[in-house]
């Protein structure tokens, strides 16, 4: 049935009775998981199924009986008719925080229980304000659910006697406290504590009193916020984005693939179409869904809260032509028979670049046309690595829930809970439960904390610490250069190697951090190596996983997309460009020149971006929230998505345009339909074999059971019956067998000066992130962060503002100053606006 | 009693020095334990002594060693100094009078269950003694009674002192434990129990100051010694700290089994004249009354008889109630306190105790009808027994009794019906 169940048959069951029914559950079970498994409903307020009991809220007391034994024999004493004598205590019992033990009887509708039931949810609502109808809860409420279920229907506390408490508590700048509503079950503080360690809110004062309180400046300060208003039973904590816009009853429900980053959350688009939006359909909220594989039951702030460029009125609805300096409408037969025209006559000279948040479906018509064209197929991305994935990625049936003592996760370059938050969370629980987890970075991260092997090397040596513990176990080779072999002495760095090679299973991520595309190809390729050399490839849970930029960058490396080591010489030499869900001239001033120069620029994209400025052609797109399509994630799981709101007029997939192009080339893509276009793709590309639209929305039975009727018992989280997408063997499962593959390692230059190395922030400047207003003060505003060393010799004080020279491109920055930052290097993040591609030396000034 | 086992300092004032516990054979007990006997030995010792805890559970103290969990390490002791039971003023006294003995029980406590680091978790308002018991951990550094290598031996022991700050919940063990570990001070879920999992997660053993004050006389003179005092099941002496309508109120060292009416009239000099005994808490607030009448008076104050009249010893803080008090008024009292005191951490508790304060304050303002009575009764039973600590029960007990026992009291105090109201629709 479920991970736990099937892992139980080969284990020790228990045998109990619930409610008269007998129920075979794992050892350990608690006695609600037991009945729930089971098809039966003990109510609760404060268990949760992903966390620790606490037996607060008392709503799950039931009776709970056990076979007598004689003290004397040891032996079960029976009653006259041979049946086991149970006895049953003398109280009640939480069932949320009793283990099931052999034979027990557990009673849940006993006058008693029935009585208990009543009186809690009496005790409950003495403090609850009752105010329903203007409660955005109201309609997915446990407690509203489980007061008309157990409560005892008429209040014997007098109205006058309740307490009046603040209504409107900002504990952050998106989730708000009602501080009448809360009945203080900790669901939020625990998950903040135990499951993603900010524990930046908990309780205040004590009794009636007691009051959710944060504790971080500025208030509630977590990526993770979010999922608090999912689990909380009440109304107390609702999202700005949500709070007082919409009844849940009017809402309507559809599947989607969040494509912010690479680990593909899967999510739920809560849309409704009213009078306030001119009569449109809107998207109310992003809520996850449950996929126990990918993201459990929790998405970050980013996925749930930057969705409003989706609906942005700046949207191009209209194909633009250019006409002498100024891009003017035009029809979409003329558009397409102009760009049809232009394609054909540019015999090879010809690239297209493509963005990392495009459908499966989209790259493969795209680099369809592209072949066609003789031209280069480009992913835009400042990550390399994708095609050693495809080969040595994770394999089929891979989950990091599985990960447990004996297994090894080595994390290399990346602030993972920056660059892919659910990635950060679920390698932080297999290290809880026991997988030895190995993080290499030139700086202090938050997997820090949970790491049992912390490897420190300077920025320029990340391949460098793979190679030499591939060197620690294997004939050292001759050419490594002095990193490899200083490398080679580091004692975290031994240690890390002989973990690796007793692991049962080995999984390496590779992140971005203080990297550009080389520097990530050789890192790659480096750990590739370490993994095909140890044999922890071709097999689930082993492999490498690419810590990418955007949600669908492996599928572009499915699809023969690769990055460009030197995206303006490639572009240069391609002067008829295609560009599609990219703004290489926003990221990049310095590639003005190029598309200045090109011959003829096609744009593909949402908005008129600073590309599409540049541009012969525009043509305009849909969101994923108005289309369907698939995307592969980091795991190589290739996911679905379906259209939330119809499209909006004027506006074409992305597939469909690519499909249309592709007419005037001769070649027959699928135009209409995205199922079609994947089959043509599963038909093409030996790694998509066998899949189809079916398959990816095949479900099956997850634990823990949330959603559905009993919103209780594991929040308000959407129970997946649209796919859980499926994990495609990889090249090494197929049969490739991946080569060694040695790529010369140099020592990092010599520099006198600072070095500025590239890192990732959650909420960059990137379009995505600031059309999302309720965001405002969490987007990342132009600053660099250095050592309090560096900062005193240039005099700047924290929050300084300074003046940095990168790339030839002066800007104005904050400086920040954190002791985690080692001398000498000045982090710059990537996409706030600031000219960093790769580390490059900088000049500071005060 | 002739002479004194724990409030030796009545008997010699000196005793709160140093030099005049120390020459009274003070501290040869736990020289002669950390020298000649090994843990399980004293461990020994204290469980034949059939001495129990005095916190008001009486679980058996030795037993409560032996509990420990010998594969988990290292072992704490946590003394419980919080000493918050309205009527509880026990603790207080010994530690003030005779520090000494109380420190060295700690330390024997502490030898016979292995532990390096021992904590006395004393309630914020004790600051001033808090400050005093460092004075004497200080001393007993500087006599190399405390620190490493005891004697010569390997056996190295700390004590630290840490205040609460004001809550009569982290009287409960296991919310002091989380309070000494700086967090909020609610209760935890029991099992595990401390000698499995207590402070910092380790095995700890948690017992109350006056338990532990027994234990060196117990080692110096024995456990039969011992037994020759108090009943069978409850052996030793206790102290009773006598409070309420009583001439002579105070705390008083008896022997267990010792009579309601012994400690009340001979001892405490009975009431004021003209007034008669109409009701005993012998807990304290978390008591339920036990009407005064000549079977309870002459019932023995021990862990076993008490309950035949229907109520607990507990801390044995006795409450003496005369014919002048209403148990409505009583009772509006603790649920006051109740209500101030609950952590608010399970539902029955926090939301009971201040729905119980409502209904009292209502009928002790004669403000109720009968019906009141009949909610407020519902209230209590509907707390009892389905709370995460055994404080909820507590807020219950007086509440419960009193409307069973002393039902004309509250009769007197509602009219038959409630008054009407005028009901005003406005529109």
């Amino acid at each position: 049935m479920t991970e736990k169940i099937a892992v139980a048959v080969a284990e020790n069951l228990i045998n109990l009775t619930i409610d008269n029914r007998e129920v075979s559950v794992p050892a350990g079970t608690l006695v609600v998981n037991a009945a729930k498994l089971a098809g039966i409903d003990i109510p609760v307020f404060c268990y949760h199924p992903k966390m620790e009991p606490v037996g607060m809220c008392r709503m799950c007391l039931v009776e709970i009986g056990r076979p007598a034994i004689d003290r004397a024999s040891g032996k079960p004493l029976l009653n006259k008719d041979g049946s086991p004598q149970i006895n049953f205590g003398p109280k009640l019992e939480t069932g949320c925080t009793v283990p099931v033990s052999k034979g027990m009887v557990v009673r849940g509708y006993t006058e008693e229980v029935t009585e208990a039931r009543k009186e809690v949810i009496e005790f409950l609502l003495t403090s609850h304000p009752l105010d329903c109808p203007i409660c955005d809860k109201g309609g997915e409420c446990p407690l509203q659910n489980l007061t008309m279920e157990h409560g005892p229907g008429q209040s014997r506390f007098i109205f006058d006697e309740k307490i009046d408490l603040a209504k409107n508590v900002p504990l952050g700048d998106l989730i708000f406290l009602d501080r009448e509503r809360c009945i203080q079950c900790a669901r939020c503080t625990r998950f903040q504590d135990e499951i993603v360690d900010d524990p930046v809110i908990g309780f205040s004062q004590r009794g009636r009193a007691l009051e959710i309180i944060t504790f971080s400046d500025p208030g509630f300060d977590s990526y993770w916020s979010g999922n608090t208003t999912d689990i909380c039973p009440v109304g107390a904590l609702t999202t700005t984005d949500f709070r007082f816009e919409a009844r849940p009853w009017e809402l309507q429900s559809h599947a989607s693939i969040c494509n912010h980053c690479s680990v593909g959350c899967n999510t739920t688009l809560n849309t409704r179409r009213e009078a306030k939006s001119g009569g449109d359909e809107v998207i109310k909220r992003v809520m996850p869904r449950q996929n126990e594989q990918v993201n459990e039951i929790w998405i970050c702030d980013k996925g749930r809260f930057a969705h409003h460029y989706t609906e942005s009125p700046d949207r191009l609805t209209q194909p633009l032509i250019r006409k002498g300096d100024a891009l003017e409408p035009a029809t979409w037969d003329e558009a397409l028979q102009l760009v049809g025209d232009k394609f054909k006559k540019s015999k090879g000279k010809f690239a297209a670049l493509a963005g990392g948040r495009l459908t499966n479906e989209d790259f493969f018509n795209i680099q369809q046309v592209t072949a066609k064209l003789g031209g280069k197929a480009l992913l835009d991305s400042q990550m390399a690595g994708g095609e050693m994935v495809a080969q040595v990625g994770v394999g089929q049936g891979t989950n990091l829930s599985d990960l447990r003592a004996g297994d090894v996760v080595l994390v290399i370059a990346s602030d993972l809970e920056e660059e892919a938050p659910l990635h950060w969370l679920r390698i932080k629980q297999a290290a809880e439960r026991g997988a030895q987890l190995i993080v290499a970075n030139p700086r202090r991260t938050k997997l820090d904390q949970v790491a049992h092997r912390l490897i420190r090397y300077e920025y320029g040596q990340e391949a460098a610490v793979v190679h030499a513990m591939l060197d620690s176990f294997s004939p050292k080779r001759p050419d490594q250069p002095a990193s490899v072999k200083q490398l080679l002495r580091d004692e975290s760095v031994k240690a890390a190697a002989e973990d690796v090679q007793s692991a049962t299973n080995l999984i390496v991520f590779y992140g971005s951090e203080g990297l550009d595309v080389a520097g990530s190809h050789t890192l790659a390729s480096a750990c590739a190596n370490l993994l095909i050399a140890t044999g922890h490839v071709g097999r689930s849970n082993n492999g490498l996983v690419a810590v990418w930029d955007k949600g669908n960058a492996q599928g572009a490396w499915d699809a023969g997309f690769a990055t460009s080591v030197n995206l303006a010489d490639d572009l240069a030499a391609a002067p008829n460009l295609y560009i599609v869900g990219a703004d290489p001239v926003g990221d990049r001033p310095d590639l003005a020149e190029t598309f200045e120069a090109a011959e003829f620029v096609v744009v593909q994209e949402l908005f008129l971006t600073k590309t599409a400025q540049m541009a012969d052609v525009v043509l305009p797109v849909l969101p994923y929230t108005e289309r369907e399509g698939t995307y592969t994630n980091a795991e190589r799981r290739v996911q679905r998505f379906y259209p939330a709101i119809s499209p909006r007029p004027g506006a074409r997939a992305d597939f469909a345009i690519a499909a249309q192009i592709g007419l005037a080339l001769g070649l027959e893509l699928e135009s209409k339909l995205a199922s079609l276009a994947f089959e043509q793709l599963a038909a093409r590309l030996p790694a998509y074999k066998d899949l189809t639209y079916g398959k990816l929305a095949e479900t099956f039975e997850q634990w823990p059971i949330i959603g559905r009727e009993d919103l209780y018992y594991g929040g308000t989280t959407y129970d997946n019956t649209q796919g859980l997408g499926v994990q495609p063997p990889s090249g090494a499962e197929r049969g490739e067998s991946p080569a060694l593959s040695f790529e010369a390692l140099t020592d990092p230059e010599k520099r006198k000066g600072l070095l500025a190395v590239p890192v990732t922030r959650l909420y960059d400047l990137g379009l995505t992130v600031t059309t999302s207003e309720i965001l405002a003060t969490h987007w990342e505003q132009p600053h660099i962060v250095l050592s309090p060393a560096d900062a005193e010799k240039l005099g700047l004080e924290l929050g300084a503002q300074a003046t940095i020279k990168l790339n030839n491109m002066q800007s104005p920055v904050a400086a920040r100053i954190d002791n985690r930052v080692p001398k000498g290097v000045v982090l710059v993040p990537r996409s706030v606006g600031l000219h960093i591609f790769g580390p490059a030396p900088i000049e500071v000034g005060a | 009693m002739a002479e004194h086992i724990l409030l030796r300092h009545r008997d010699n004032k000196e005793i709160s020095k140093l030099p005049t516990y120390r020459k009274g054979s003070g501290f040869s007990a736990f020289e002669r334990a950390v020298t000649k006997l090994n843990p399980e030995e004293v461990t020994d010792i204290v469980f034949d002594s059939g001495l129990r805890g005095r916190g008001g559970a009486g679980f058996p103290t030795g037993l409560k060693w032996r509990f420990m969990d010998k594969n988990n390490w290292p072992h704490y002791v946590a003394v419980n100094a919080d000493e918050s039971e309205p009527g509880t003023f026990k603790d207080r006294e010994l530690m003030e009078s005779n520090p000494y003995q109380f420190l060295e029980g700690v330390m024997l406590c502490a030898y016979a269950v292995g532990c390096n680091d021992a904590y006395i978790y004393l309630r914020g308002e004790f600051w001033d003694l808090a400050h005093e018991l460092d004075k004497h951990i200080t001393k007993l550094h500087k006599e190399k009674l405390l620190g490493d290598q005891l004697f010569g031996t390997e056996y190295s022991l700390r004590i630290h002192t840490h205040l609460g700050a004001g809550a009569y919940i982290c009287g409960e063990e296991t919310a002091m434990l989380e309070s000494l570990e700086g967090k909020l001070g609610q209760p935890r879920l029991r099992p595990p129990f401390p000698p499995s999992f207590g402070l910092f997660g380790k095995p700890t053993v948690v017992n109350n100051v006056e338990t532990l004050a027994n234990v060196p006389l117990i080692l110096e003179k024995g456990a039969k010694w011992y037994r020759g005092f108090g009943t069978e099941k409850s052996p030793g002496t206790k102290i009773f700290s006598l409070s309420g309508n009583v001439m002579k109120p105070g705390n008083y060292e008896l022997p267990l089994g010792t009579t309601f009416r012994e400690l009340i009239f001979e001892h405490g000099g009975g009431l004021r004249e003209g007034r008669s005994i109409k009701a005993i808490m012998p807990a304290g607030a978390s008591s339920s009354l036990i009407v005064a009448n000549d079977v309870a008076l002459d019932t023995q104050m021990d862990y076993e008889n008490v309950p035949n009249v229907g109520a607990m010893l507990g801390s044995a803080s006795i409450i003496v109630i005369d014919d002048s008090v209403s148990m409505d008024w009583l009772i509006n009292k603790t649920v006051h306190f109740f209500e101030h005191e609950s952590c608010g951490k399970c539902t029955p508790c926090r939301e009971g105790t201040y729905w119980m304060k409502n209904i009292t304050e209502r009928i002790h303002h004669g403000e109720a009808v009968w019906d009141d009575v009949l909610l407020l009764n519902d209230v209590a039973t509907n707390i009892k027994g389905k709370c995460l600590c055994a404080l909820g029960d507590f807020a219950t007990e007086a509440v419960t009794s009193s409307i069973e026992r002393f039902r004309e009291d509250f009769e007197t105090r509602v009219p038959q019906s409630r008054p009407k109201t005028e009901v005003k629709l406005s529109l």
